[in-house]
Order: C-alpha cells, then structure tokens, then sequence
C-alpha cells in the first residue's frame, strides 16, 4: 500500500508529465505543419510561379502571378482603408474610452469582432456590396478583409496607447497643448512603433483569409489589375486548386500557401524580434 | 506697456483657447465616429442578413432549425446537419483541445525553465498566425491519409465493439470525416485556449502560490487547488474563446469533413458544418430559397458564435481585471 507521501509525488510526477507531452503535442503539431509546408511547397517553387498566370483545365505548368498581384492588390487596399478606421477609433478608445460607457461597450464589441466568423463577414459584404454593384469585385474583397483587420488595428492601437506613461500626457497638457495635440503629436507619436506592428498584424492576419474573398472578390483565371472586376487572389486559387484533380494545380496550392505562410510568419516572428529590442531599451 | 496692448493678448488668448476647445470637440466626435464603425457593422451583419435571409425564414418557420433535410432540387431546407456537424465538431475539437492546452499553459507557467519560456510560448502563438488555409490542405493531403491508415482501424478495433459508444467509430476508415475535421480544429484552436490560459495563470499573486508550496504542496497540488480556483472565470473565458473560433472556422473544416449534408451517427463518417455548407454552395447558389437559406444558415451561426463570444469576453475581461462592459 503506497503511503499519502509517495502518492502525492507520483501524482505530482504524473501531472507534470502530462503537462509535458502536452507541450510537445503543440510542438509536434507546429513542426509536422511546417514541415510538410516547406517541403511541399519549395518543391513546387519555380520562376513560372511568378511570371506565368493560373494556368486552364488540363493544361500543363502554369504559375500565380495574376493571383499574387490580385492578393497584394486587395491587400493594399484594405490596409488603406481599415487603418485609418482603426487608429483613430483606438485613439477614441484610448483617450475617453477610461471614463465613457460608450467607448466600453464599443470595446466589448471590438474584442468580439476580433474573432466573429469571417465567412460570416463575407457574406455581409455580398449582401451590402456585391449585390448592390452588380457582380463579384476587387473592391468588394478589400472591402471584407479590412472589416476583419479594423478590430485587430483598433485594439493594437488603444493597448500601446495606455502604455505612454501619463506624466508625459500631463507634461504636453501642462505647456497648454489642447487635447488632440497631445494625441496626435504626444501619445500616438511616442508609440509610432507600436501602432505600426499593429497594422502589420492585421495585415498578416488578413493575409490568409479565405472564407470572405470567396464570395466577394471570387476568382479570375487571368491577369487583372481592374479593382472593379473578379479578383485572382491567392487564398482562393488554393482553395480551387488543392481540391482539384490536376496534379500541377495542386502543385502550385502547394506553392501559394508556402508563399501565403512565410509572409505570415516573416511578419509575426520579424515584429516580435523588433518590439522585444525596443522594449529592452 | 499700455493697457489696450495686454488686455487684446488676453482676448487673443481667449480667442485661442476657444479655438482649441472647438477642435477638441471636433477631435472627439470625429474619433469616436471612427469608434461607431465596428457597432455599426455589427448591426449592419445582423439586419442585411435577417433581410436576405428573410425568404426562408417566412418559408420554414423555427423549424429551420430542427428539420433534418437539405434538397436543392426540391427547394426543401432545414438547418439540423450543419448545425449539427457545426456543434459536434466544435465541442469534440474542445474535449481534445482544452486538456492539451491547460497542459501548454501548465508547463509554460511553472515548470519550464525561465531561458525556455519566451521560445516555447512564441512557438505557440506562431501556431495561431498560420492561416486556416494552410491548415486545411495540410490537412486533406497530409493528416488526413494519416489518420485514415494508423489511427483510425486502432481505434475502431479498440472502441467499435463497446456498447453504446461503439457506433461512433463505425464505418470504413477513410480520413476525411468529423472526426479528422475536429481534430484539426483542436490544433487550430490549442493556442487561443493556451495564451490566454497562461496569462489568467500569470495573474495570480506570487504569494498565495508561494505559500502553497511553503506549507509543502506539490506543482500539481498548487495549479490543481491554488491557480485553477483562483483563475476560473478566466479559464472558461479562454475555454469560450476557443469554442466561438472553432465554431466560425471554415477553410479548415470545409477541406477535411466530407461535405455531406446528412447526420451521420458515425464519428468517422463525412458530414458537413454551416460555414463549409456556405462555402461550398453560396457560390453556385440561385436566388430563391436556397441563397436565402444560406444567408438564414450564416445568421444562425453568426448569432451562435456572437453569443459564445460575448460570453467569452466577459468572463476573461473579469479574470483580467481590465475594464470591461
């Protein structure tokens, strides 16, 4: 019969364990993603990727070029467009957002639109947007995304706000700067860095999404820079094509999400490098 | 200095300072117009999908919500299988997901080393920057086959035969199916769960833990009666968090779960969820009853997953202390 003493510790050793392989199970997860991405997809990498479009039915080779330019080009605009949005509703929520009812419940709001269904979004886009101009379009897709990226952009911004410390807020009010000075030239200023990390977040965030474009900015088999007319964009082109029969189309999903990924981590890993020097003065 | 010179600076004064409260209102009512944009989209969601979907919604009744039927050619629709596949994915992704994540945030908080610490925890949150997209086809090419060929007959040999429970795991092992959907969304949604866990459990006071282990608790003794009591509140937010993602996910799912519009009592066994069935017909879809079917679906699961997560956020903003609603 085991005695109080030793069970405690071999539950303790049992525990910890656990937690153990818990960890590793998250790793194992990581790497395995990772790895079969790289290796899947450095295979697929070529120049044609770059300079030949999506290619037809049936027919060989073939690259993303029209969809890596409709991608940078829906993503350009709705960065454009959700980071005004988002820094000026950070300051709202940062500046009154500490005595005002209101400035709570939008935050309430802001932090459930952070993680609301995106595919949801997509078709609040189609109903307000498509349906209204008449067919699928570039714009209707920057349009979604930058609905996605204005809470991300909105919360970034309100949180490096409340860390400029006060006394630097009452030194600017104390020379008789009137209230938008300080937060325009004072507060936003000294945390440039920070607001600006928040906005590539978003933007990597948004950067895989595919539930939204598909029934915004749809897909387009050729090269078009017309914000007006059906997108190629990456997100979707993988979709189409990892669930296809050709074996050079599911080559260059392949390809495209390798593509998609980097940037995503480049800019996840590359900010916190960045924001941890800066941080350690 | 003559008189009229000081008092006109003391009007220029006024004059200024009257300037610049005008330009604060101004500031304050252009930011918090900003502010609104979010609220108004919310709304927005909420009336243009009632709208849209308003067709349906006269057609079927409540009913929509229990009849188990999805016919395109006969305009018959009820919302029972995707819903069902949405519930059943989502809280399955859970059970797997929440023991493995309390798990990572364990580790994370008291029994990795400190020089450990900051690498693991960034891999993690690494884990949730990666696109749902990427997920989907590693999924389908990669797990998927995986699961089908190593885990799936084990596990049908070894539960298929219980009673009760057996039926789960019936049907032959292809790969793709609930299951292998739930799975992925366990790794999709593990490092939401585990961050914030990690921080509830970075709130509690070093001194209510620090006297647990001086009267000669163990690690586990001190998590199990100390950090869980003290950040419960936080706990089930996190819990919350991951259920409202996994509820909404799309691409993961729509790539693994077979795309069958039926309820299957086999675990193994394609199915379908209301953001896979949206993404998968509202392309092709004709107007008529079945887009506004569509658009009822995604209002169902846009009022789901906003409860879910409304919840979520107030119990983690109160664990966090920080001020919420």
């Amino acid at each position: 019969m085991m005695n109080l003493y030793t069970r405690r510790i071999w539950i303790n050793r049992i525990g910890i364990t656990l937690s153990m392989v818990a960890m590793s199970l998250g790793l194992i997860g990581l790497m395995w993603i990772l790895w079969t991405l790289f290796s899947r997809g450095f295979a697929a990498l070529s120049i044609d990727m770059f300079t030949q479009d999506t290619p037809a039915p049936g027919s060989e080779g073939g690259g993303l070029r029209n969809a890596i330019v409709g991608s940078g080009l829906i993503l350009l605009f709705s960065m454009l467009i959700s980071t005004p949005i988002g820094i000026l509703a950070g300051i709202y929520l940062a500046e009154y957002g500490r005595i005002s009812k209101f400035a709570s419940f939008t935050r309430f709001m802001t932090d459930i639109m952070l993680s609301a269904p995106s595919i949801v979004i997509g078709l609040f886009v189609y109903a307000i947007f498509v349906v209204k101009t008449g067919g699928f379009s570039g714009w209707a897709g920057s349009l979604a995304l930058a609905l996605i990226a204005i809470p991300v952009v909105v919360r970034t911004t309100e949180n490096m706000l409340k860390l400029v410390p006060t006394s630097l807020r009452e030194a600017a009010f104390a020379v008789g700067a009137p209230r938008w000075q300080v937060s325009l030239k004072v507060t936003l200023r000294a945390v440039k860095s920070g607001v600006v990390t928040g906005v590539l977040l978003a933007m990597a965030r948004i950067t895989g999404e595919t539930a939204p474009l598909l029934f915004t900015a749809l897909n387009n088999q050729f090269f078009s820079a017309q914000m007006s007319e059906p997108m190629a964009n990456l997100p979707v082109v993988i979709f189409q094509f990892a669930l296809s029969p050709y074996d050079n189309w599911i080559n260059l999903a392949w390809g495209g999400a390798l593509l998609i990924a980097l940037l995503v981590l480049a800019v996840n890993i590359g900010v916190r490098v960045a924001f941890r020097q800066k941080i350690k003065r | 200095m003559s008189e009229p010179s000081a008092s006109s600076e003391i009007d220029l004064h006024a004059q200024q300072v009257g300037r610049f409260r005008f330009q604060d209102k101004l500031f304050h009512y252009i930011t918090q117009l900003f502010a609104m944009v979010v609220l108004v989209v919310l709304l927005g969601i909420l009336v243009s999908l009632t709208i849209d979907a308003w067709p349906s919604i006269k057609e079927f009744g409540p009913s929509f919500l229990w009849t188990n039927i999805w016919r395109v050619p006969d305009d018959q629709f009820g919302a029972l299988a995707a819903i069902y596949g949405t519930v059943v994915t989502s809280v399955l992704a859970l059970l797997i997901g929440v023991p493995i994540s309390f798990g990572i945030a364990l580790f994370l908080t008291e029994t990795c080393p400190l020089w450990l610490r900051r690498p693991l925890g960034t891999a993690i949150e690494l884990l949730a920057g990666i696109p749902s997209i990427v997920f989907g086809i590693w999924g389908l090419f990669v797990f998927a086959p995986f699961f089908g060929e190593h885990i799936q007959p084990p596990m049908q040999s070894l539960l298929g035969n219980l009673p009760i429970i057996g039926g789960w795991f019936s049907g032959p092992p292809i790969g793709i199916g609930i299951f292998t959907a739930s799975m992925v969304l366990s790794l999709m949604i593990i490092p939401f769960i585990a961050s914030v866990m990690r921080d509830v459990f970075d709130t509690v006071p070093h001194v209510l833990k620090e006297s647990a282990y001086g009267v000669g608790c163990t690690t586990w003794e001190v998590v199990r009666n100390i950090v869980l009591p003290y950040t419960r509140v936080g706990v089930i937010g996190g819990i919350m968090l991951g259920l409202g993602r996994a509820l909404g996910e799309t691409m993961a799912v729509t790539f693994v779960i077979g795309n069958a519009n039926r309820i299957n009592p086999s675990l193994f066994s394609p199915g379908t969820s209301i953001a896979s069935t949206l993404a998968n017909e509202f392309g092709e879809a004709e107007p008529g009853l079945h887009i506004a079917s569509l658009f009822a679906l995604g209002l169902v699961l846009f009022m789901i997953t906003f409860i879910v997560l409304g919840v979520s956020r107030w119990l983690i903003s109160r664990s966090m202390g920080s001020e919420g609603l």
